[in-house]
């Protein structure tokens, strides 16, 4: 089975831009802030063509969480522009109580998750992201793998009521899922067949998961490959499915490995199917400088990393 | 022209409910909430266009924000005796299983409130995402808030000074509760705020005064000639003067009854000084 082709790359940021804009002709109730990152976030399109909707709010991340949380008073549905980690960490207090627990209709949108946004350094990137936002109650968290699903994503979220987190990067990664695909939020997505091991992943670790694959397969290793693009609600019913059938899985994130997928994984299974388990994932650490190729490499986020972690977890298989 | 008398009857009563709602679960905030009654009585009973009933946006009405959530007891009392909830509702102050939590939400489902707000400094940013949802509305109701003075030094709220009168949010009345104390001691021993007026003006804020925020008709023509400054370009600040715990002479001019419930006797006192005008609940 090949639910996949590839498309070439392209950023997933850039898949956020698109579908804003197309939910800036569909959708009058859409409005965007922006904490001075237009050019970032790709949200030039939307302010060109609404620009009564759009506001600008300079760098003052808190004020424009308070600001969505309050335009939503109103019937708004309000998309922040940040970085990721002016989108969480900065803000957290503020998300908490003016859009978590008074359960407003704000979307968190996340450019530049992960380490790599590359050469600005440790400062900018963020690793923790998913954790903070994960452990919301309420909050719906989707970290989609390249630019279509981005796309997708970003227009799905605006009929989905409540407060979400959607996270995306800034580098070209592979695209290579369908561009009519449908997005459902909660709806893990089975993108390979396989028997031996189950590799779950998220973001533009996905296709790094089916690479991965690939070179298993030569080995003959037979891996089953799950797109989860929302960690939260969890596709608990198709995970465990996917380790029923396998009997171990490696999880594979741009994101420490605490806190993140891996650990909602960790936490199913601990309690509904115990299964062996590696976790591809950053070890609590924060990030540096590098191009995102010599980071993903010297933080080991790649398709090798993967297949390392699988033939590891193969040995601890019952 | 309002009648005074009726309001202040309605003020006496709030301070009763204020005093036993505290008193009867042994926490919450009476200083702050006594000294604003008189401001939460006018703005809800004059000030304020309010449709029958309650939905979330409130399209087609003037909505308030209360920033500095603390001060729960008065707004809960307001907000019952305007009909939101019944009054009955208030024993539940802070216990097990209330819409009244200890700070306002709407995660519990009360009618009447809008925001989370508890955690200090938040409010303004909202007030401001309200008033521009009305214009792109087309809405031309008003958007009242208030917030402490302590409450000013959270920096998110100067954020939004700025925003507000550079993006020309001129249908906003922010009201800032000038008692001059906070938990640990008064506002100047804490942190020295300065002129609050020179420092709203500075940032383009058309910023008036009322002197004596607990008399009832100087907050009544005060919050009047607020609305007429309204759609003329420049947010409206109110710096509202008043005595933290106004109104039981015991609690007055200290920030030791910011936090702080009375026990069996004080109450007692307390309410001798405020006779039952409309009905205790």
């Amino acid at each position: 089975m090949n639910t996949y082709t590839d498309q070439g790359k392209n950023d997933t940021r850039s898949g956020f831009g698109a579908g804003l804009t197309e939910l800036g002709r569909t959708n009058p109730n859409v409005v965007a802030l922006c904490a001075d990152l237009i050019g970032s976030l790709k949200m030039q399109d939307f302010i060109d063509e609404n620009p009564e909707r759009f506001f600008q709010v300079g760098i003052a991340e808190a004020n424009m969480m308070g600001i969505a949380a309050g335009l939503t008073i109103g019937g708004k549905i309000p998309f922040t522009g940040t970085f990721a980690n002016f989108s969480t960490g900065r803000v957290y207090d503020q998300i908490r109580q003016s859009i978590a627990y008074s359960d407003k209709n704000v979307k968190i949108c996340a450019s530049h998750a992960g380490i790599t946004l590359g050469e600005d350094g440790a400062t900018h990137q963020i690793l923790e992201d998913i954790g903070l936002m994960k452990m919301l109650p309420g909050m719906t968290v989707i970290n989609p793998c390249d630019y279509n699903q981005t796309k997708a994503a970003t227009i799905a979220i605006a009929k989905h009521h409540g407060p979400v987190y959607l996270r995306f990067g800034r580098p070209k990664v592979a695209n290579f899922t369908p561009t009519d695909q449908k997005f459902e939020i909660g709806k893990a997505l089975l993108l390979n067949e396989g028997k031996d091991v189950t590799i779950i992943a998220t973001g533009h670790l996905v296709w790094e998961a089916l690479k991965a694959a690939e070179t298993l397969e030569n080995q003959g290793v037979s891996a089953e490959v799950i797109n989860i693009h929302t960690i939260k609600p969890l596709d608990a019913e198709a995970v465990l499915k996917s380790v029923k059938k396998t009997g171990c899985v490696v999880t594979a994130e741009e994101h420490n490995y605490l806190g993140g997928l891996g650990e909602s994984i960790s936490g199913l299974l601990a309690t509904q199917h115990p299964t062996p388990q590696e976790f591809v994932a950053t070890r609590d650490t924060f990030g540096e400088s590098g191009t995102p190729d010599q980071l993903m490499e010297k933080y080991g986020l790649n398709n090798k990393a993967i297949e390392q972690a699988v033939l590891k977890v193969l040995k601890r298989k019952g | 022209m309002a009648n005074i008398m009726e309001l202040e009857n309605l003020a006496t009563q709030v301070r009763r409910d204020i005093l036993r709602m505290v008193h009867k679960v042994n926490s919450g905030h009476p200083g702050g909430s006594l000294g604003c009654t008189e401001f939460f009585v006018v703005l809800y009973n004059e000030m304020m266009e309010l449709k029958d009933g309650f939905d979330m946006n409130g399209i087609g009405e003037d909505l308030f924000f209360l920033s500095n959530g603390h001060i729960s007891p008065v707004f809960y009392s307001v907000l019952a005796r305007k009909g939101y909830f019944p009054i009955e509702e208030l024993n539940t102050f802070r216990l097990i299983d209330s819409r009244l939590q200890g700070h306002p939400t709407t995660h519990e489902g009360l009618p009447g409130v809008r925001i989370a707000s508890g955690s200090l400094g938040q409010g303004m940013s909202v007030a401001i995402g309200a008033a521009q949802a009305k214009k792109l509305n087309k809405d031309s109701h008003l958007i009242y808030s208030l917030h402490g003075d302590g409450e000013l030094q959270e920096g998110q709220n100067w954020e939004a000074i700025m925003y507000a009168a550079g993006k020309k949010v001129d249908n906003l009345i922010c009201t800032i509760d000038l008692n001059g104390q906070q938990i640990d001691g008064s506002t100047d021993t804490v942190m020295p705020m300065g002129d609050l007026k020179v420092k709203f003006e500075a940032f383009g804020w058309d910023v008036m005064e009322i002197k004596n925020g607990n008399n009832i008709e100087a907050v009544l023509n005060g919050m009047a000639d607020a609305k007429q400054r309204t759609g003329k370009g420049k947010p409206v600040c109110v710096l509202l003067h008043t005595i933290m715990g106004h109104g039981v002479d015991f609690m007055m001019h200290t920030h030791a009854w910011h936090g702080k419930a009375p026990n069996d006797e004080q109450l007692e006192n307390a309410l001798s000084q405020n006779a039952e005008t409309l009905g205790d609940y």
